[in-house]
């Protein structure tokens, strides 16, 4: 198994015309991903030729999942048109929406994943890199030929530290690595990652990559305490973040006493989480987990 | 970005919030002119600066009259609050309070959704109200899909502690603060005081407001809100050119991809130098984003080296999206351009994403000034070391 995404995951893609959707596309079926069709309004009837095969262009996604079956969609739409387009992958039931979009104001993405709640559909973003479960699939921008597939489980708000974290432990490999974004609002949350890497079988070990901003990582540092019986290591980014200053994520900022990264860290470690101190130390206490795990 | 108080309150008198009359002056004159306008009677004089507790620190005076105000605000003008100089002062009419109460909307990040706070007890520090007697301030859970009606706004005062008749003046009120909430794309809408005068109504003495930078796009007019007088000006050229960078007061510069990859390396750094004499730290946070070009890179790095405070800077990439060969090809770009004029030594460390080019490029430049590293430990090592001896 993996979590998420898998061999069932029909893709498609809100914005495969464009040039960013179109280049990422190719990469996802390079990496073994279904990608099933693209959406963009107004070029219904149209396909895009990726090598050699057609991937058919739909107006909607209702449309697209009719003739499809889709049950992924990744939106690669430019920020002010994300609102419309998650809203419509939500009204058509699609069970995973994956938001790549970065910039999208915070009252929007309030909206979308307010209506969210209480549907089957699982957001995930936006401002994220998307997930892959190596070998299997391949939603969003993650570089499938960092890491193959394994056993451990990755949850992080950053894209570039999961590639890090991904390349340091790439000998070893994945069952599924999530990036949940950088925004203040997002989908699909730590604890999220952690319940269901908790639940899968192919997932030995976890590793947790929080930032500064919020309490997201010490709200997962309880659920652990509570429910995670599976070594998790972790690592923490932001200790010499000014306060009041958004550090590139929107969601990554001290504000006054709260969110600091030095509180995310107590908060894991005293939940018996490995913490690393730099990447490569965190991925050297998953290298000591992992080898403890198989004697 | 935070606003000033007299920028919120434009924006609450925009949206019908009631407000008291008041006007900014730069200098003790303008100040004197600003009173007279209000008629010359009481007036209050209010250092405008986005940091809290200048009451306290003596950045808010009464004056009587026209001259009293003159010299009030030559007082507060130039006064440092908090690190902060006050350029501007806002001189607003006199109240007649009778009860300050408090309210807020805020963004609920463990929610996910949006959040109201109220009190009668208004005024006061609402950090300290909150731990001290947490049971005064009423906090309400607004839905981002329906916002401030009537019910939410009786919900909200009822469990704050209002009684109908002060309710009834109160709930428009809340409702028009929604209304600038959302319609301004803000994260932050902060009353306090929220007063009721003598003759019963009910003013917005005081305003916070946090606004979304990602719905910049949606409101044209906000460039004329940024505060260029306070802003670094190595921040104000780097957002020029579209970079994410913030100043920090060490030496080592940082330049990479992924705000969670340059955060990391900031940290990283600041480990390095900790036994180092002088303690070298990082000078800056540059994220130049996925998949940059050699020219925004380029760009980065320019700005990093006309910083006088950088002695050594830290290339710190990991190519996912990003393609190590255009970082590499920025680098020698930026060298080139700058010829005799780059003194500065840079360490460089590539992984991931055509490496093998981006180190191949660097290596065939070939300049004094450039060391590629491995690793991002050793890296930040040799990089925090630059910054010591130099």
């Amino acid at each position: 198994m993996s979590i998420f995404l898998g061999h069932h995951s029909r893709i498609i893609v809100q914005g495969m015309t464009g040039s960013e959707g179109r280049k990422h596309t190719q990469r996802m079926i390079m990496a073994g991903s279904r990608v099933v069709g693209g959406v963009t309004p107004g070029k219904g009837g149209e396909s895009v030729r990726f090598e050699e095969n057609p991937v058919p262009v739909f107006d909607s996604v209702a449309d697209a999942r009719e003739a499809t079956g889709a049950n992924v969609s990744v939106i690669f739409v430019p920020a002010r048109f994300a609102k419309a387009a998650a809203l419509e992958a939500v009204a058509a039931e699609i069970e995973l929406v994956v938001c790549i979009t970065e910039g999208i104001p915070v009252d929007d993405t309030a909206e979308f994943f307010t209506m969210t709640k209480g549907t089957a559909t699982r957001l995930i973003g936006p401002n994220c890199p998307g997930l892959i479960s190596p070998g299997k699939s391949n939603a969003g921008i993650i570089p499938a030929n960092i890491a193959g597939p394994g056993r451990i489980g990755l949850v992080s708000k950053s894209g570039t530290l999961t590639y890090q974290m991904m390349y340091e432990l790439r000998d070893i490999g994945f069952s599924t690595a999530v990036g949940i974004g950088g925004d203040p609002i997002v989908g699909t949350t730590h604890i999220d990652c952690l319940e269901a890497f908790q639940d899968d079988p192919e997932t030995d070990a976890i590793v947790i990559i929080g930032e500064i901003g919020g309490d997201a990582e010490e709200r997962a540092a309880d659920y652990i305490r509570d429910h995670v019986t599976k070594p998790v290591v972790g690592y923490v980014a932001g200790f010499t973040a000014p306060e009041g200053r958004t550090m590139g994520h929107a969601g990554a900022i001290v504000s006054g006493s709260s969110g600091t990264a030095l509180a995310k860290k107590r908060a894991l470690e005293a939940v018996g989480v490995h913490m690393g101190r730099t990447p490569s130390e965190a991925a050297s206490l998953m290298r000591d987990v992992m080898s403890g795990l198989r004697v | 970005m935070d606003l000033f108080e007299y920028q919120a309150r434009d924006l609450f008198e925009a949206h019908g919030v009631p407000v008291l009359r008041g006007e900014i002056a730069t200098t003790p004159d303008e100040a004197a002119a600003a009173a007279e306008h209000l008629g010359g009677g009481v007036v209050v004089v209010k250092a405008q600066v986005k940091t809290g507790g200048r009451g306290k620190a003596g950045g808010v005076k009464l004056a009587r009259g026209v001259d009293e105000t003159r010299e009030r605000a030559s007082e507060i003008l130039g006064m440092d609050i908090k690190g902060h100089t006050v350029h501007t002062v806002m001189i607003a009419e006199g109240a007649d309070i009778a009860e300050e109460y408090y309210f807020s909307l805020l963004l609920d990040r463990a929610n996910r959704s949006y959040l109201a706070m109220c009190s009668k007890e208004g005024g006061m520090d609402i950090e300290q109200l909150a731990v001290e007697r947490p049971d005064a301030l009423a906090r309400v859970e607004v839905s981002p899909l329906v916002g401030i009606d009537d019910a939410k706004a009786g919900e909200i005062l009822e469990a704050a502690g209002f009684g109908v008749r002060d309710g009834v003046m109160i709930a428009p009120v809340l409702k028009k603060l929604w209304d600038v909430y959302q319609e301004e794309d803000a994260t932050l809408v902060e009353v306090n005081p929220l007063v009721k005068t003598g003759s019963g109504k009910i003013i917005a003495l005081d305003g916070k407001i946090t606004l979304d930078a990602n719905a910049d796009f949606r409101h044209p007019d906000r460039a004329s809100l940024v505060d260029e007088a306070s802003s670094d000006p190595l921040e104000l050229r780097a957002k020029e050119r579209d970079l994410n960078y913030v100043k920090l007061d060490g030496t080592v510069g940082v330049i990479g991809n992924g705000a969670g990859l340059v955060m990391s390396t900031l940290d990283v750094v600041a480990k390095a130098g900790e036994d180092l004499p002088g303690r070298p730290h990082p000078a800056n946070f540059l994220d130049i984003g996925g998949g940059a070009s050699a020219q925004v890179m380029a760009d980065g790095l320019e700005i990093i080296l006309s910083d006088p405070q950088v002695r050594s800077v830290f290339v710190n990439v990991f190519g996912g999206i990003t393609a190590c060969n255009e970082v590499a090809n920025g680098i020698v770009q930026a060298l080139t351009m700058l010829g005799g004029r780059a003194t500065k030594p840079l360490v460089v460390r590539l992984d991931g994403n055509a490496v093998e080019i981006g180190r191949y490029i660097l290596r065939e430049f070939d300049h004094p000034l450039v060391t590629v590293v491995d690793t991002m430990d050793e890296a930040a090592r040799i990089a925090a070391e630059l910054a010591q001896e130099a």
